[in-house]
């Protein structure tokens, strides 16, 4: 373990480039070009700084590595970061996805330019910090701070409607948030503490009275559960709190669709994984089968509504909500194929949906319309422009050999062996993703090129390439060779399902022997 | 020598895709080529090698793929008779088709894609018929999906080939939902999906007592159980093999190049389907059901497709219904237990099929563009060679030959020995399956010589501007062609032993010893292949009769008195229109599940996201905060600053209370 605090590092880097930028006078006219470069500097440098990380992370480990713990606020709040198997890919993720963020915006981005990069570097150390806090207050705090840079993403820098579309987010975040708080004070009254890992694996206290109280009781689990459950959906998102994505991508900028789709969606999965499976293990299985079912409508309804969009946005923002619904069915199934298919899931949807709203970027930049309907016949003038978007097309249909079908595929199998209807429902997705993915990209890229504003488009410059030539690659190479991801999973998701078992085992003993009295 | 035949193909891909601007059109055009032929070479030598010596199925590792809890999978090759049978199929096919592609896509400008997508699908399919597991069998069943899109679409300026090529993803798509869920399955049942494992353990399994998988509610014994996981698995086989009520993207395929549908849509991967069920035989061995159902469907299709055959105007389409309905009689035959003579038909239809698309295509070529058969017409002095190509195919398809002799075309062979061993099967469909194979055997000969006459005799009917610039195909077109009518042509006599067993004399112990070893299974109680070759004469004759009736039909109606058709069709016009227009598939599709999709699509986005979630959600009740807050928000610059700050009060209030009040 190393006795730098990397994470501390990685988290608070953005922050340090935020602060540097705050000093560059907004006057001169080089000056916008020094805050792109210093963003992008920034963020590249985070992203090696946090390969240290996966370089260095023993996958034989199942607990956290890199842990760092201070004293914040005296006997209550401390100052906790550790990553885990489950929690280090996402930071990777995150780090990964910034600076494409940053060359996406490099010259959409006319107005007030210093404080959009600030926003976005604030954005990317609050959710590094969500990825690496290990206290349930640390947590809340990186959480919901998060999401005022964001606002102020959609909100200023967003399209006509962005005024409803904050809005919107605002009400169903705060409804989630304001829930997840009292339950957070209600784990702290019981258990008096606010330590992650301690409330996750309480096997690791040293007495048993110190264990039990560890425990959260199988009466407040339910209630506790649901809380966490008010906001993890939303963030999700999950049918039928879905409604604020589509809005929230159609007029977010290119960029915070981006940071939307690939980081943000994913904390509602993480915070299913970090706290409701470990901390409330009965309630879990108690609620398996809302969730399903919720995930399977999901599915199902949001692909059905995917298909007759008629701006390009929303339909990938629909799509999402349906690939989301594989994540959380996958994470419910409760056992090892489902929840790395679910993490997997996630990952491979950050890229493959972030690779997505960038190629609409890449249009909208050129005619400054979503509508499918402008478009037509793209691959007469722009054949790179085409290879690149079929990829990501397919990845998002779940074609073997892209990243996306090996999350697909694992969720699908680990759910068949727990509910085999859910299974079915679920698979004919992947009928309807084929149908309203191909049709949108024939619509968008096939065909004559009539229409007088399309004739003189230009193909992808260097910039568009650099930013999405990668993502290709990885999105191959993650559907050939995902052994990486899953070498790093293994251990803490064995480690979760057996600490769930033993968790539900022990509630099942404690049962039968009230009975037996 | 196995990665060699099998990555070939996805270098010559690579290459020509990534590297087309500095390689040049010629050098994408003979690299893909010259790899394509390599592999055809080597996979010959496998085969010979391989099917003639003593081993058995040997796997060949070459990556980890997928690691998660007890499922484990690799990137693996499963060498057995089948993987080589096919690799010759494939492999020799694809390399000829490339060859006939440099010619036949001369005056196309995206020829290095085009090249590219063809070495690309061979991949694909390779890595199909080689997967040692069930998901890599997946991966190369969708990577052949994804190719065939790529190449019906190839025009892609042409809005019907747009439609094609979505309808042919999507439709397969459905059948892929049920060999995903017949995976699935086959996962819960085995604990594993790799095919040695698998076919180890079946007799175990099947003997499990009590219930040993839950579907849909209801707990399956053994032998319900490997009923639904065949089924569902044949359902996949169903899509990509374009059966009966899965079969509607096959015709609209032909948007694609020709030569795309000699390879793709008639020699290799429609066949997919056929080889999944064979390669699976452990498996279906099992379930009498399941067997049963794949001869119904394989028949109905064969009689279906051919009726429809009868009647089409454009020549692909003609033998897209006849590959259609070839592909039936290869079903009928897997559900009788008549594996081999099944995956016999699947190799020489091969070349015969191939032959007859890629003499088409010749034919298209010489009649600038045209593919409607009212358009052309007395072309037989004109084109020669490849008249007498299509005639070979003809003959190959129709199975001409002498019964009881060793004398015969290819289809001879195979096509009766899938009839006679349908005659002896003994499932339940087996006399149904007999009754419309014979009848398809007519007409398949009426529609094969239709084709014949409408094309090559009688007056020319093509404007005489494109007659005058009818010309014979090069040479670099015609050698694929000679090549594939010599397998049409002996392909049946050389190895009819070998496929169907006969050769080791009968006895059960040893008749897929000798040839398939343990590449195709029989249970204990499947006799098919030792008892087709006793049948009665009637039987052995019955194809052959119904070959020449055909012939005899076609030759009155088209050449004799070409009046009659037209009579015909008077005569019957509901019947005929329902012939030409396939049984109103396609509008019955459309009524069922097109429209009620997209309808559905467009009420849960308007009434189910706008006017319920959102109208009593969030627009309902900012509609109300707004009321009450209208002024505070005219005070302030924007709510946004409002969220930042009740955030920052949040968190304070919350750091306050814990410090004085929580903590203590």
């Amino acid at each position: 373990m190393s006795d730098w605090p990397i994470l501390t590092a990685i988290t608070f880097l953005p922050l340090a480039g935020a602060l540097i930028i705050m000093l560059i006078p907004t006057d001169a006219a080089v000056s916008a070009r020094n805050i792109k470069n210093v963003t992008l500097f920034t963020t590249v440098f985070t992203f090696f700084l946090s390969l240290y990380i996966w370089f260095n992370f023993d996958n034989s480990i199942s607990g956290f590595q890199f842990v760092e713990k201070h004293s914040w606020v005296e006997d209550f709040m401390e100052y906790h970061m550790g990553v885990d198997g489950i929690s280090m890919l996402f930071v990777i993720l995150t780090t990964f996805l910034m600076p494409f963020c940053i060359l996406a915006s490099w010259e959409s981005i006319q107005k007030n330019i210093k404080e959009y990069m600030i926003a976005f570097l604030v954005l990317e150390a609050f959710m590094i910090g969500v990825f690496c806090a290990l206290d349930l207050i640390l947590f809340y705090v990186f959480f919901e701070a998060g999401l005022i840079p964001m606002f102020l993403i959609i909100g200023v820098w967003g399209g006509k409607r962005r005024v409803y579309a904050s809005f919107k987010f605002f009400l169903y975040t705060l409804l989630g948030s304001v829930l997840m708080l009292l339950a957070i004070m209600a784990i702290y009254w019981q258990t008096g503490t606010t330590e992650i890992p301690l409330l996750i694996d309480p096997s690791q206290a040293t007495t048993p009275a110190a264990q039990a109280k560890l425990t959260i009781p199988a009466s407040m689990q339910p209630w506790l559960w649901l809380a966490f459950f008010a906001s993890f959906a939303v963030k999700m998102p999950m049918w039928p709190v879905h409604t604020w994505l589509p809005d929230a991508h159609v007029e977010a900028p290119t960029a915070g669709s981006v940071i939307l789709a690939g980081i943000l969606l994913k904390m509602g999965g993480y915070g299913f994984l970090r706290f409701s499976l470990p901390m409330f293990p009965l309630a879990s299985a108690d609620f398996t089968q809302f969730v399903f079912a919720l995930s399977v409508i999901a599915i199902v309804y949001t692909s059905l509504v995917a298909l007759m969009q008629e701006d390009i946005k929303k339909l990938i923002a629909y799509s999402s909500v349906a690939h989301m619904g594989y994540v959380t069915m996958g994470i419910f199934a409760l056992n090892a194929h489902g929840i790395q298919g679910g993490i997997f899931q996630m990952l491979s949807h950050g890229l493959v949906s972030g690779a997505l709203f960038l190629c609409v970027g890449v249009v909208y930049d050129r005619m400054h319309t979503r509508e499918i309907d402008a478009y037509g016949g793209l691959v007469n003038r722009m054949p790179k422009y085409a290879t690149v978007f079929l990829i990501f097309t397919l990845a998002n249909v779940g074609l073997p050999g892209t990243s996306g079908f090996v999350g697909e595929f694992l969720t699908l199998i680990g759910v068949f062996q727990v509910n085999t209807w859910v299974a079915l429902l679920a698979t004919t997705g992947v009928v309807l993703s084929a149908a309203y993915a191909l049709w949108l990209y024939r619509r968008v890229v096939f065909g004559q090129l009539e229409k007088e504003s399309l004739k003189s488009i230009l193909d992808l410059n260097t910039r568009e390439k650099i930013i999405l030539y990668p993502l290709v690659a990885l999105i191959i190479l993650f559907g050939v060779y995902p052994v990486p991801v899953f070498d790093v999973t293994n251990a803490s998701v064995d480690a979760l399902l057996t600490n769930y078992q033993s968790a539900l085992d022990a509630a099942k003993s404690v049962t039968q022997a009230s009975v037996s009295n | 020598m196995y990665h060699a035949i099998v990555f070939l193909p996805l270098a010559g891909f690579l290459l020509a895709g990534l590297f087309a601007r500095s390689l040049g059109v010629k050098g994408c055009e003979y690299i893909t080529t010259g790899f394509l032929m390599i592999s055809a070479v080597l996979s010959w030598i496998a085969f010979l090698t391989f099917a003639y010596s003593g081993d058995g199925p040997q796997t060949i590792e070459v990556l980890r793929w997928v690691n998660s809890g007890n499922l484990n999978v690799n990137w693996a090759f499963r060498i057995d008779t089948l993987t080589v049978v096919m690799l010759v199929v494939v492999n020799t096919v694809s390399s000829l088709v490339h060859m006939y592609s440099i010619g036949y896509m001369h005056h196309d400008p995206h020829r290095p894609r085009f090249f590219a997508y063809l070495s690309l699908f061979t991949f694909a399919m390779l890595m199909l018929v080689t997967a040692d597991n069930l998901l890599q069998m997946f991966f190369g069943w969708e990577g052949v999906g994804l190719a065939s899109y790529l190449l019906i679409g190839f025009w892609f300026k042409k809005p019907s080939a747009n439609a094609a090529a979505i309808k042919a993803f999507v439709v397969n798509r459905i059948g892929d939902f049920g060999f995903a869920l017949g995976i699935f399955g086959v996962f819960v049942m085995f604990g594993t999906i790799e095919l040695s494992t698998i076919f180890a353990n079946v007799d175990g399994v099947s003997k499990t007592e009590g219930p040993v998988l839950e579907f849909l509610g209801y707990s399956l014994g053994a032998d319900s159980a490997l009923t639904v996981i065949c089924l569902l698995l044949f359902m996949g086989a169903m899509g990509k093999s374009a059966q009966f009520l899965l079969h509607t993207w096959l015709p609209d395929a032909m948007e694609g190049p020709t030569p795309v549908s000699a390879l793709i849509h008639a020699a290799t991967m429609v066949t997919a389907g056929v080889f999944l069920v064979a390669r699976m035989s452990p498996l279906f061995e099992y379930s009498h059901t399941a067997l049963a159902v794949v001869t119904l469907v394989g028949a109905t299709t064969a009689f279906f497709a051919a009726t429809v055959g009868l009647v089409q105007n454009d020549i692909k389409r003609v033998i897209a219904y006849s590959t259609c309905s070839q592909l039936g009689y290869m079903f009928a035959a897997l559900g009788v237990g008549a594996y081999g003579a099944a995956i016999f038909h699947l190799f020489t239809h091969a070349f015969f099929k191939a032959l007859l698309f890629l003499g088409s295509g010749s034919v298209i070529h010489a009649v600038s563009d045209e593919q409607d058969m009212r358009k052309m017409g007395g072309l037989r002095k004109h084109i020669p060679k490849t008249y007498w190509m299509m005639i070979i195919g003809t003959v190959a398809l129709t199975g001409l030959g002498i019964p009881g002799t060793v004398i015969g075309t290819a289809g001879f062979f195979s096509k009766d020995a899938i009839i006679e061993s349908v005659y002896v099967g003994h499932n339940a469909f087996a006399g149904y399956a007999f009754a419309m194979l014979v009848v398809a055997a007519l007409f398949t000969s009426f529609y094969s010589w239709r084709l014949i006459f409408m094309t090559f005799h009688g007056k020319p009917r093509a404007s005489a501007d494109v007659m005058s610039h009818v010309h014979e195909s090069p040479n670099v077109m015609l050698i694929p062609l000679y090549l594939l009518a010599i397998g049409a042509l002996i392909s049946g006599v050389v190895f009819y032993g070998s496929f169907t067993g006969h050769e080791t004399g009968g006895h059960h112990e040893g008749w897929y010893n000798g040839f398939w070893k343990e590449a195709l299974f029989a249970g204990a109680d499947n006799h098919i292949l030792e008892e087709f070759h006793s049948v009665p004469l009637m039987v052995k004759l019955s194809p052959a009769i119904m070959m020449i009736i055909g012939f005899l039909g076609a030759w009155l109606m088209y050449i004799r008195s070409p009046y009659i058709p037209k009579e015909l069709a008077r005569q019957h016009p509901a019947l005929y229109s329902f012939l030409l227009n396939k049984w109103y598939f396609d509008e019955i599709y459309d009524f069922l599940f097109v429209n009620p999709a997209k309808w559905l699509g467009r009420f849960l986005w308007k009434k189910g996201d706008g006017w319920l979630i959102d109208g009593f959600g969030p627009d309902g009740v900012s509609a109300r905060v707004l009321d009450v807050t209208s002024k505070v928000v005219r005070l302030q610059s924007g709510f946004l600053y409002h969220y930042a700050f009740a955030m920052l009060i949040g968190v304070a209030a919350l750091i306050t209370w814990s410090m004085f009040g929580g903590a203590g």
